[in-house]
Order: C-alpha cells, then sequence, then structure tokens
C-alpha cells in the first residue's frame, strides 16, 4: 500500500466526479491548442504570401527619402557596400534574404533609363515573380513561418550562409524589364549602349507591374564603376522575417547601422504584423480565461473532494498522516488530472483545429506536437495551482472534529 | 509507566460561556494496563483519550508518554508519535470505505514507509489473529459491524504500537459481538503486552479494566485500580 495507490483507488471510486474534472480542464486546453493550431498556420500561409510579395525592409542613407529611392535622382545620397558585411558578420536573425543597389537614372540607347546595379542572385531571390520566369531555378523557403524546427536548428554559419550573396551576373551582361525592352526594342541576347559602354542582353523581365519593368539591371560592381561611385550604394532591401520585424529587428539593424534609415515597405508588414499581435493577444486572453476559469474548476472539484473526505482525512490524521500526506494525496491527485485532461485537451484541440481549420480559416491544420508538452504543462499549472488552496485548508483540518463527522 | 496526565484542562468556547471538558485530570498508566474510563454522556471521556496525542489539544496541562513531554510537541512530533506508538480503535471503525480489509489494515504501515513485502506479511498476520483471513479482499461494507471493528483492532496493532486507545469500541455492537470484541482486547493486551485506554458506557466493558477511571463534568471522580 502506498499513496499513490490510496489516490488511484480513491480516483476510481469516485471516476464520475473524476470525469467532471476532466472535462473542465480538457476542454479548455482543447479550445487553446484549436486556437493556436489555427492561427499558427493562418501566420504561417500570410508570411508565404508576404515573402511571395519580395523585400519588405529598405536600408537608405541617413538624409534619402522613400521618394529618393524611387526617383533615382543622379545626386541621390548613398550608404557604403561594408554595410552588407556588417549585416552578414551579425548575429541578427530574420534575415532571409539581402539585395544592395545602386540605382541612377542614366541614358542609354538615347533615352532615359533607371539603372540597378544588383547582385543578381539575391536580387532575384527577393522577388519571387521573377524566378517563376525559369531565370533561377531555386525556390525561396519562407523564413517567416513561426515554429520551424528546421529553422530553429539553423546555426550562425548556416544564417550567414544562407545570407551570403553570390554575384553570378557577368560583367557587361544586363537584364532590361519588360516596358524598358519594349522601349528600347530590346530582346535576349540584343545590345544596347548605356552611358557609352556596351550591355548584352542576357533576358528580358517578365512584367511584374512594378518600378522594375521600367529598370535595366545589370552587375552591381559594373554599375558602381560606370557611374565612378565604388562601394556604394543606393539602397540595401532587405527581405525579413515578418515575426522578426514583429520582435525587433529593425531596432537590431539601426543598433548596428545607426547612420541610416531603416524603414518598412508599404502597409503590408505592419498590417500582418499587427494582425499576429492581435492573434497572439486574443490567444493570450483566452489562455488567462482559461487558466482562471479552469483552476476555479479545478479548484471547486477538489474542495468538494476534501469535503467529501473529511472523515477520511482525520481517520489518516488519527493514524499518523502527516500534513505533507495530506498535501500528497490531493496535489498527486491533481497532477494526474492535469496530466491526463493536457493530453486529452491535446488530442480534441488538435482534431477540431485540423477538421475546422479548412471551413473557419480556409487552410489545412497540421498536428502541432511541440503542444502536447505545452498543453501537459498548463494543464497540470491549472490542475495543481487550482486545487492548492482548497489542499491547504484539508491539511489544516482539525482531525478530531472531522472524525466525529459520519 | 508509560502515560501521565497532569492537572490536564481542556475549555471549549460557547456562546453561553466557557465549558471545562476536562477540569484539572491527573493519572498515570503502567506499561501493560488496561484502562477503562466511564461516565455519563458529556463527562469528558472522549475529549480525555483523544488529547493524549494531539487530535485535541489542550488548554493546559501536561502530559507525558514513554518519559517524554508531549502536550507541548509540534503537530510533526505528535503525528510520528502516533504513527509509531499509537492505536486507535472507534465507535464508528473509521475504516477507509473504497479500500479492502487488508489494503485498510496494512494503511498504518504504509504510513510509516514499510516495505510492500512486509506490510503484505504483518497485515496477513494480523489479520488471521482476528480470524479474518478469509475477508481480506472485502470492502468494509461487505462486512458485519463485527468483523469491521475486527478490521479496525488489526490496524490498530498492524505497527505494534506501545498503546491503544480505544473510543467505545464497542458502542454499534450487539452484546454478543461487543463480548467478542473485549476478548480480543484482553487477548492483545495479555499476549502482546500492549496498553490500552478504553472508554466505554458499558459496565461490563468496564470491568475488563485492570485500572477503571469515572469521569464526571469533567473530573475523575471515582479511581480503581
Amino acid at each position: 500500500m502506498t499513496i499513490t495507490k490510496l489516490v488511484l483507488l480513491e480516483l476510481w471510486k469516485r471516476r464520475s466526479q473524476l470525469i467532471t474534472g476532466l472535462l473542465a480542464i480538457t476542454l479548455g486546453i482543447a479550445v487553446i491548442v484549436a486556437i493556436q493550431s489555427v492561427s499558427v498556420v493562418s501566420e504561417q500561409n500570410v508570411a508565404r504570401n508576404l515573402d511571395n510579395l519580395g523585400a519588405n525592409i529598405l536600408v537608405l542613407p541617413q538624409g534619402a527619402s522613400i521618394d529618393d529611392y524611387y526617383t533615382c535622382d543622379i545626386d541621390a545620397p548613398t550608404l557604403p557596400m561594408d554595410y552588407v558585411e556588417r549585416i552578414l558578420t551579425s548575429t541578427i536573425s530574420g534575415v532571409d534574404n539581402m539585395s544592395p543597389k545602386l540605382t541612377r537614372r542614366v541614358k542609354a540607347a538615347g533615352q532615359d533609363v533607371v539603372l540597378t546595379g544588383i547582385l543578381p542572385k539575391s536580387e532575384i531571390a527577393s522577388k519571387p515573380l521573377w524566378q517563376t520566369a525559369g531565370l533561377i531555378g531555386t525556390e525561396i523557403k519562407t523564413a517567416c513561418a513561426p515554429d520551424q524546427a528546421a529553422n530553429q536548428s539553423h546555426g550562425m554559419e548556416d544564417e550567414k550562409l544562407k545570407r551570403k550573396v553570390i554575384d553570378t551576373l557577368n560583367f557587361n551582361d544586363c537584364m532590361a524589364g519588360s516596358q524598358v525592352a519594349t522601349k528600347l526594342k530590346l530582346s535576349a541576347n540584343s545590345r544596347v549602349n548605356i552611358m557609352g559602354k556596351d550591355f548584352r542582353v542576357v533576358k528580358i523581365l517578365p512584367e511584374t507591374g512594378t518600378v522594375d519593368d521600367d529598370r535595366i539591371f545589370a552587375n552591381l560592381k559594373d554599375v558602381q564603376q560606370l557611374l565612378g561611385i565604388e562601394n556604394q550604394v543606393s539602397a540595401i532591401e532587405i527581405m525579413g522575417c515578418c515575426n522578426a520585424i514583429s520582435e525587433g529587428l529593425l531596432g537590431q539593424l539601426r543598433n548596428i547601422l545607426p547612420d541610416t534609415r531603416i524603414t518598412t515597405i508599404g502597409q503590408i508588414v505592419s498590417t500582418q504584423i499587427e494582425t499576429n499581435q492581435l492573434m497572439k493577444k486574443i490567444t493570450l486572453v483566452m489562455l488567462i480565461i482559461i487558466f482562471f476559469v479552469g483552476g476555479i474548476s479545478i479548484g471547486n472539484y477538489t474542495w468538494a473532494n476534501v469535503n467529501e473526505r473529511k472523515r477520511e482525512i482525520g481517520i489518516l490524521r488519527m493514524m499518523g498522516a502527516g500534513r505533507a500526506v495530506i498535501y500528497r494525496m490531493f496535489l498527486l491527485k491533481a497532477l494526474l488530472l492535469g496530466i491526463t485532461g493536457g493530453i486529452l485537451g491535446y488530442l480534441l484541440g488538435t482534431v477540431a483545429g485540423v477538421v475546422l481549420g479548412p471551413y473557419l480559416a480556409g487552410i489545412a491544420v497540421k498536428p502541432v506536437y511541440l503542444y502536447l508538452l505545452w498543453s501537459v504543462l498548463l494543464a497540470v499549472a491549472i490542475s495543481v495551482t487550482g486545487s492548492l488552496i482548497p489542499t491547504w485548508l484539508a491539511a489544516r483540518f482539525d482531525p478530531y472534529n472531522n472524525l466525529q463527522e459520519d | 509507566m508509560i502515560l501521565q496526565g497532569d492537572k490536564i484542562v481542556r475549555q471549549y468556547k460557547h456562546k453561553s460561556g466557557v465549558i471545562n471538558a476536562l477540569d484539572q485530570v491527573s493519572f498515570m498508566v503502567e506499561k501493560g494496563d488496561f484502562v477503562t474510563v466511564t461516565g455519563p454522556s458529556g463527562s469528558g471521556k472522549s475529549t480525555l483519550l483523544l488529547s493524549m496525542f494531539g487530535l485535541v489539544r489542550l488548554t493546559s496541562g501536561t502530559v507525558i508518554f514513554n518519559g517524554q513531554r508531549i502536550d507541548d510537541c509540534s503537530d510533526r512530533k505528535l503525528t510520528e508519535i502516533r504513527r509509531k506508538s499509537v492505536g486507535y480503535i472507534l465507535q464508528s471503525f473509521a475504516l477507509i470505505p473504497y479500500l479492502t480489509t487488508i489494503q485498510n489494515v496494512m494503511m498504518p504501515l504504509a504510513l510509516d514507509r514499510v516495505p510492500a513485502g512486509e506490510q503484505l506479511k504483518r497485515a496477513s498476520e494480523i489479520l488471521d489473529f482476528v480470524g479474518l483471513s478469509d475477508r481480506m479482499d472485502h470492502l468494509p461494507r461487505e462486512l458485519s459491524a463485527g468483523q469491521q471493528q475486527r478490521v479496525a483492532i488489526a490496524r490498530s496493532i498492524v505497527h505494534r504500537p506501545a498503546i491503544i486507545m480505544a473510543d467505545e469500541p464497542t458502542g454499534n455492537l450487539d452484546p454478543a459481538l461487543s463480548l467478542e470484541i473485549l476478548e480480543f482486547l484482553k487477548k492483545i493486551n495479555r499476549e502482546q503486552h500492549i496498553t490500552i485506554m478504553m472508554v466505554t458506557h458499558s459496565p461490563v466493558a468496564a470491568e475488563y479494566g485492570s485500572m477503571k477511571l469515572h469521569l464526571r463534568d469533567g473530573k475523575i471522580v471515582i479511581r480503581n485500580s
């Protein structure tokens, strides 16, 4: 005979009451798991869509405005190329891709065009619309998706490798946007004279509906030499993980690049951040409500159980059971209730998320196995916390008075 | 001497005033004694019995057990003394309803962290001693009143206590069963040399005592030994 066996026998004897207590905690955990499962996949989906839109952070020279970035005036301010290296060698995470650019309005074939110097692979990687045209075969992996174990497992070296920019666009080669190609009557393998230098057009880029359609893209170093602006860029476009942005990526970048202007592009990021934060707040509020409601339910269940077992507590105290034994009896029961409720709540919540996800959010939800651990921990915390006061009172019952109850 | 009470007072506060359940009670119990405590209802018999080892806290007075003063001990120390040295038998049997006969008997050993094998061996021997070896797996509700009280007796002696405190152990039993239980207690007292202090209403039961105390209004009015 042990106290654990006593607890198990009592649980079995009063199993109908057990089901009531278990139901309260199971449903609470199930609601949290279901909401969290759906919202996480929803965040991943939106983040993936955001990635597809391209860069979302701009690093500009201190005095530059967004207008400067788009108008590409000849005297627009620049920033040192070394800043790319600073980001690469920092420990900042959440930078999915970087694209340093030097952009100027120049004459090509006698007409005004915008020439942009790029590091091609990173540039193409930051423009998924171009990838679909078969310019580059690699698909961008979204780094914005939360809770990606794969991302977490990458060490610093992997992060640096991922961000590393690779120059593969040859000198004297260029790519033309669809509008500028039409305007200058350019085709693949044709040649174009820019500021007195001949470039071979290696590709006409597909129409994107953006300012890129009016631009000619050449190797960054080529453009820097041509414009006489060595080791300078107009801007660094960054594809930042939206979660990282919401968690302070901009601030971290500002710390390592103090003399620059860092901003997010458009409302999309801020809207997404707001949506993610709203979801997190809703989940947190639900969590707090469920913690209290669940805790009160379990507390009520334990208090009823304590009252029902007053005489038994008196008998045990009479036989020499210390207060610690009474604590063990009720808190062990709460622990078992929490573990069982956590597992059942996880299963129920996951099934609800998988089944209801497609209907409620239009997304396919997959089980998040890590939530099993959190469910059990949360359920145990609720159950044990809810049982503390009734148990404390039970341990302080006067044994004599309880022995009189029959 | 195994147990001594000196000028024991236990007061209860009531809206009508302070009630003296025990009023300057003094007595001495020698090892191996069979003490019976009699008296009318409300005379303080049960209070005296339960206050000896801290189930009821005294207002004043001294209790000495095995040469050690225990009335001022902590709850933890008194709990340990009850667990190791005292067995209780109550009128209402006080068995845990969802435990079988043998599980009920093993409980004092479980509280003292005796290994499972030893628990089983000792509980089986004691149940054999009280004649219930064929009822080991029965729940209390499946036993007669006499059998339930024998389980309670078995539970009170399984941990080899120095003293048994019995509060009206025959109060719920018919005369024949009462005699059976009293004979058991006498047997335990003689064969196992366990001191017994028994509260009873019954004059027949009172006659089993080698020392007899009679209480009235919280005071010992008759003392025979």
